[in-house]
Order: structure tokens, then sequence, then C-alpha cells
């Protein structure tokens, strides 16, 4: 054995009631760098080695907590506060709601962190090798003996004394365990070709159980059942109804809350004397319109409503808004236009709400004024 | 290894349990009878919250002795006559019902539907007088008969030490699981459910069901950790009894905040009138306080009490977190009950005081009753010793 340092003295027993006996006995002797090893977790062990309780439980205890509130403070951002939409009538804080997300997020980051703590932190985990690896020693102890290991370099370590506390606690064999500089600087392999062949064996599983079960099971028998609802989709026909049409028709003289019908359809010189403005100028409804009218009306009349747009030249040229015939036109008369369309310009109803139209309209007025200013808004 | 090797010498339980259950149940008795001459029909909802929690410890018992049975547990079997002497609380019940089987029609308004009513005339087959009482009197034989056959086998195993009456146990457990399951729903329902009649949640009685055995778990580690503490049991039962009482009783505590949350969550996201007006009227004037109190009372507190190790071992702390889970208990039937009575605000006076009093009388002198006649300790079950050397 030359060559080789010590690394420690092992003592094999054949019971768990003598493997305790001897934990006991060594925190008697003031051993404190020793470990024990057995095949399965044995009761009382924690209290015989005198263990202090473990810390990861505090690692859950953190991360589940944090867990809880970066749900609760994620979901109140994304559902009050950035993307505010009212669901089902409720508040757009509804706590109760969120009690289920965040019960999830809890456990999902207490496990995950816990797991990870305890490989990473506690078990050291890219640190793979061990003295005691390939022993006689660890065959046995891994099989049906019970072991325990006092290191060398225990302060309170001789050969003569541990060979002797261990004959004292009747271990039943007694082996020395060495190893050589070699072995010490010894990191195995973290990715070995039998990982990579897992890995990739786990990868393919995977991938191809998924593939199987979205693409081919979910067309099986009794699986597609699902894609046959005997629900009413869209713009399908249904036989409940005796036109055989799904969808329904408004009844009849009725209007739809907040949606006023547009009544004067073709007759745009009507329009244009009896309709009024009803949106008043001002900062909010020109910056609306503003928006709008950069969206849907200065690709053909240009930012500027000279008619100066990049279509120029494709189409029959759009006209300027700064002619006087549009000038004179009525607001009513505008909206006649932005509502129907006129010529090649198509309706503009679906796009625009009744409301944008008007602020369309202010913007217009706006820009007209700017190009044709009067005395008085010089002084 | 044989039970006969297990050393146990019966103790007379102190003559103050007797004094103060007498006390407790003198004082109890005057507050119900001066609470029935002045206000009947509070006190006869008082009268509910005091039955379905002399239920709750009592039958809640003894499906915590049948699950013993059937689970082939070890590690409870040391104190197991604890939860026999409460399950002898089912005996009362009669006590307790009949002063409210009086007064059925004016605490129970399903008693007399408007003929206009249709909800309530189609209710009417399943809520009506006749059939109450006959599913009242029905229950009760039932757990009675269980109880009175299950312990019977159990006391007479400490003479006999024969096993096989803990096959008969086994067998008698394993009917009643399944029936405890159903009576004790259709009772959360009659009791609990029916006093607003047009009501209803799926859930309500696995709700009762959890409220039952979290508060069965707590009077019995009350007992068992106060006679252990005192020498009562026998030698050698260390805090890994504890522990599991403790983790029993955190885990239930964390089953009933599950089944009370989900029943809120439905009814609250629903959103239905006819769902919701259960809660509504919880949230009338000051109950707004008593059921956000729910929250922190029953769920909370005893979460944060029992959350820890070493807290579930420590035989004070685990004596006040039970004292403070039966509380709880009482608390939630409260908060179930009441709101049917003073609709605009919080009930709370000495009438509310007569039937804690009561059944917490009651309760200790059946105990001191039956620790009289039967050993502490089940001396003849199998089990025994390895139950004591139970670790985890």
């Amino acid at each position: 054995m030359s060559g080789k340092i010590l690394y420690s003295y092992t003592g094999i027993f054949d019971t768990p009631d003598q493997i305790i006996h001897a934990a006991e006995k060594a925190v008697e002797e003031g051993y404190t760098k020793y470990d024990v090893n057995t095949p399965y977790p044995v009761h009382g062990m924690d209290e015989a080695m005198k263990l202090k309780p473990s810390k990861l439980g505090y690692v859950a205890l953190i991360f589940g907590l944090s867990g809880t509130l970066s749900a609760l403070l994620t979901i109140w951002w994304m559902s009050a506060i950035n993307y505010p939409i009212v669901i089902g009538g409720k508040p757009l804080f509804s706590f109760p709601a969120y009690v289920p997300i965040m019960f999830e997020v809890t456990v999902l980051s207490a496990a995950i962190m816990t797991v990870v703590a305890m490989l990473f932190f506690f078990f050291k985990l890219p640190n793979n090798s061990h003295p005691l690896h390939g022993t006689v020693y660890m065959k046995k102890v891994s099989a049906d003996k019970y072991g325990i290991s006092i290191q060398a370099d225990d302060p309170k370590f001789s050969e003569s004394s541990v060979r002797k506390f261990l004959e004292s606690v009747h271990a039943a064999e007694i082996i020395p365990i060495y190893w050589d500089e070699e072995e010490i600087n010894h990191q195995n392999k973290i990715f070995e070709p039998k990982f990579i062949v897992f890995l990739a064996a786990v990868a393919l599983i995977t991938s191809g159980v998924t593939y199987f079960s979205f693409n081919k099971l979910m067309y099986m028998v009794p699986f597609n059942w699902m894609m046959d609802q005997p629900k009413l989709s869209a713009q399908q026909s249904s036989p409940i109804f005796t036109d055989g049409f799904g969808m329904r028709q408004p009844v009849a003289g009725t209007v739809a809350r907040g949606y006023m019908p547009y009544q004067f359809k073709g007759q745009s010189d009507i329009a244009g004397a009896k309709l009024i403005n009803p949106i008043p100028v001002s900062k909010e409804s020109l910056a609306l319109g503003k928006t709008k009218f950069d969206i849907y009306c200065s690709p053909c009349h240009g930012y500027n409503a000279d008619g100066a747009s990049r279509l120029r030249g494709q189409f029959p040229n759009p006209p300027s808004l700064h002619s006087d015939k549009v000038r004179t036109w009525t607001d009513g008369r505008i909206f006649a236009v932005i509502t129907e369309g006129q010529n090649i310009m198509p309706s503009y109803s679906s796009q625009l709400s009744v409301d944008e139209r008007w602020a369309v309209i202010n913007y217009i007025r706006a820009l007209q004024r700017a190009l044709n200013a009067k005395e008085s808004d010089v002084q | 290894m044989s039970s006969s090797s297990v050393e146990y010498h019966k103790k007379e339980l102190p003559s103050k349990v007797r004094t103060i259950g007498t006390a407790l149940f003198a004082a109890g008795l005057i507050i119900v009878a001066l609470g029935y001459v002045t206000d009947p029909v509070r006190s006869a909802y008082n009268n509910i919250v005091g039955l379905t929690f002399l239920i709750s410890v009592g039958v809640g018992s003894l499906f915590l002795l049948a699950l013993e049975y059937v689970a082939g547990a070890v590690w409870s079997t040391p104190f197991r006559r604890v939860t026999e002497f409460l399950a002898a609380n089912i005996y009362l019940i009669p006590l307790i019902a009949i002063p409210l089987l009086l007064n059925v029609n004016t605490v129970f308004h399903w008693t007399h539907p408007d003929p206009a009513d249709k909800t309530m005339i189609n209710k009417a087959p399943y809520l009506n007088v006749t059939f109450f009482i006959v599913r009242v009197v029905a229950f009760w034989l039932l757990w009675l008969g269980f109880y009175y056959f299950i312990s019977k086998n159990s006391v007479k195993q400490d003479a006999s030490r024969d096993q096989s009456l803990s096959k008969l146990n086994i067998k008698l457990s394993t009917i009643f699981i399944p029936i405890f399951a159903i009576t004790i729903s259709f009772a959360a329902i009659d009791w609990l459910m029916s006093l607003s009649p047009k009501w209803f949640s799926t859930i309500f009685g696995v709700y009762y069901f959890s409220g039952t055995v979290l508060a069965a778990l707590a009077a019995g580690t009350i007992f068992i950790v106060l006679l252990n503490e005192k020498g009562y049991f026998v030698k050698g039962l260390s805090s890994d009894h504890y522990y599991s009482l403790g983790a029993l009783l955190f885990a239930f505590t964390n089953f009933w905040a599950y089944i009370a949350f989900s029943q809120y969550l439905l009814i609250w996201y629903a959103n239905l009138p006819e769902e919701t007006i259960w809660f509504i009227a919880r949230w009338q004037g000051s109950w707004k306080f008593i059921s956000v109190g729910l929250v922190f009372v029953h769920f909370v507190i005893p979460y944060f009490g029992l959350l820890s190790q070493p807290s579930k071992m420590n035989p004070k702390r685990l004596l006040t977190m039970s004292a403070w889970i039966l509380f709880a208990h009482y608390y939630d039937l409260y908060w179930m009950t009441m709101p049917n009575f003073g609709k605009d605000g919080v009930v709370l006076g000495w009438m509310e005081l007569g039937f804690p009093l009561l059944i917490a009388g009651l309760i200790m002198l059946v105990f001191n009753f039956k620790a009289k006649s039967q050993n502490l300790v089940p001396i003849g079950d199998p089990k025994l010793k390895r139950g004591i050397d139970f670790r985890l």
C-alpha cells in the first residue's frame, strides 16, 4: 500500500441495532468526521448521530413563499394593470381567482427549488466522485450490511485507537480505505457516452410519444369523438331553426345597446344637412382623430390631407381634402362619405366607430384650418 | 412478541375531571334553559350549532376508530381508547337533538312551505318533517350500532386477548366507513344546509366531513396529550406519536381549507343568484368580519401554528393548537348556522355560551364515566406493543 494515503477506517456491522450503537459510541468518543452508510434509512440514526435537522425545509419555505408572492404580483400586474379586461363581470383584481394559481406556483417553485438545492447545494452534485466509491465496503453497505467510516482527517484519528474503537463496538469486519493523489484529483466525466445515449433516448421517446399522441392518437376512436360536438359554430347551419341558419338575425325593430344604425344610406346630402357633429373639439378628440386618420386615411389622402401620399400615381389620384368643395362641406357630409364611401373609396364604417369618425372629422378640420388660416387665427 | 409484555397499571382519572365537567355542564344547562325561556328561536339555532358539534366529535371519533382498524394503523393503538371514549358521545345525541326536534318548525322553514313556491313544493318529498325525523333516528341508530359493537369487541379483547375480535372489528369498520360517508353527508344537508332550504352546494357534505374529522382529531389530541404528559398511558409513547397526530391535524386543516375554498370559488365564479345567496347572507353587516375571521381562525392560525416539524412534536404547542382547532370548528358551525337567525349582523351574547359549555361538560363527563369502567389502554390488542415501539 505504499504511495497510498489512508482515507478512513471502516467497520461493517450485521444489524441496524449494532450500527445505531456504533454511531452513539462514535459521538461519545468525540469523532466528528465520520459517516454511516446503510442500505436504507435506519430509524433513529439522526438522533444517534446527533445530527441537526436539515436546513432543506427553509429552502422549501422561502421559495414556496416567494412563489406565492410572485404569482400574486404577476397576475395582478397582467390582469389589472398591463392588460385590463373585465371577465365575467368580476373586478380587475379578483383575488379568489388568483388563489389556485398562487397555490400551484407555490408548490411548483418550492418543489423544484427543493430538489435543485438538494442536488446542487446539499449533495454538491457536479462533484461525483468519492473515495468510498468502488470499494468492497460500499458494495457491502449498499446491499445487506451496515457500515461506519471514520475519516483519517478527524482530529482524534489514529489507526490504533480507531481500530480499537471499532473492535469495542463489535464490528464484524474492519477495512481501511486508501486512496492516492490521482484519485483525490479525479473527477468522473459528466458527459459519459452512456449518459449522452441515455439523454438522446429520453428525448427520442418523449418526442415520439408526444408526436404519436397529438397527431395519431387524437384521431383514433374514441379520442376523436371530442371533435364532433353538438354545439353551434359560427357560419354553420343548424337543424334547430326552420330556416336552417345557425346564426340569428336581430329581432325585428330592435337596436343593439350602444349602437345607432346609420339612417341616411345613399342620401349623403340629407345626411350633410341633418347630421351634427356631437363631439366637441378637444385635445383628446384631436389626438384620437390624428391616430385614426394616420392609420386609415393617410395612405391615400396623405398625412396632411393634401393627397400627397405614397399611393399617388398608382390609382386615380386621391383628392386633396383642402379643396373648396370639402372645406365647405358640413361635418355631416364628410361623415356620410366616411360611412358609405365614395367613388373608389370604400366604406370605413367597420374600421371606425361613430365617435372615431367624428374625431377624424375634427382632425380634418384642424388640418384644413392649418392651410387656410383665417386672420383671427394669426392673432 | 405477546402483548402481555406491555406493562400497564390503571390509574384513576383525577376527581377534578368530574368536578370541572359537572360545573361546565351545570353552567351550560342553566344558560340553555334560560335561553330557551327568553328566546326559543335563537336558542334553537344555537342548539343546531351544539348538536352538529357533538355529532362532529362523536361520529368523527367513530370514523377515526374505524379508520385505524381498516388501515391497520399501529401508531394510534396505544391511545385508541381515547377515541373510543369520545365516540361514546353518540349516546348523547338525542339529548341535544330532542329540544331541537320540538322546535323544528321555528328553525327549518321547509316545514311549512308556501304552496305557491314551486321550488319548495318540489323539494317537499325529501324535506318534510316525517322523513326528516326518520332520517335523524335512522342515522343515529346506525352510528350507535356500529359504536356499540366496535367498542364492545375492543373492551372484550382487554380480558380475552382474542385476536379474532380485531378481525371482527376490521370487518365492522369496513362496512361502517361507506355508511359513515353517506350518513354524515346527509346529516350535514339535513341539519345545516336545509337551514336555507333553497340554497344548495354539492360539496357541502364533504365540507362538514372535513370539519368533523378535524374536530374529532383535535378533541382526541387534547385528551391524549394531557393524559400522556401525566403518565396515564403506558411508558414509551414518544414525540413520533405526537408528530403523527400533529401531521394529521395539519393535513385536515389543509383539507378543510381546500374544500372550503373550492366551495367558495365555484360559487363566486359562476355568480348564480341561487348559489351566491348563502355567501351574501354571510356578508351582511358585521357577519363580514366573522366570514373573514373564519379564514384566519380555521386556516391561517392552525396552518402556521403546526407548520414546522418541532411544533408538531411539542406537547404544549400541540395542546394549544388542538384546543384552537376545536374552537375553530365551533366557530365554523356558528358561521354556518347563525346568519340564518340574525340576518343583519352578528348575534353574540350570553345565550351563545350555553351550548359550548354544556357540550364541553358532557364530553368530559362521558370521558370520565368511560374511564372509570374501562382501561385507558387497549391492553389486549395485538398491535399494542408495535404501537408503543412506533418510530417515524
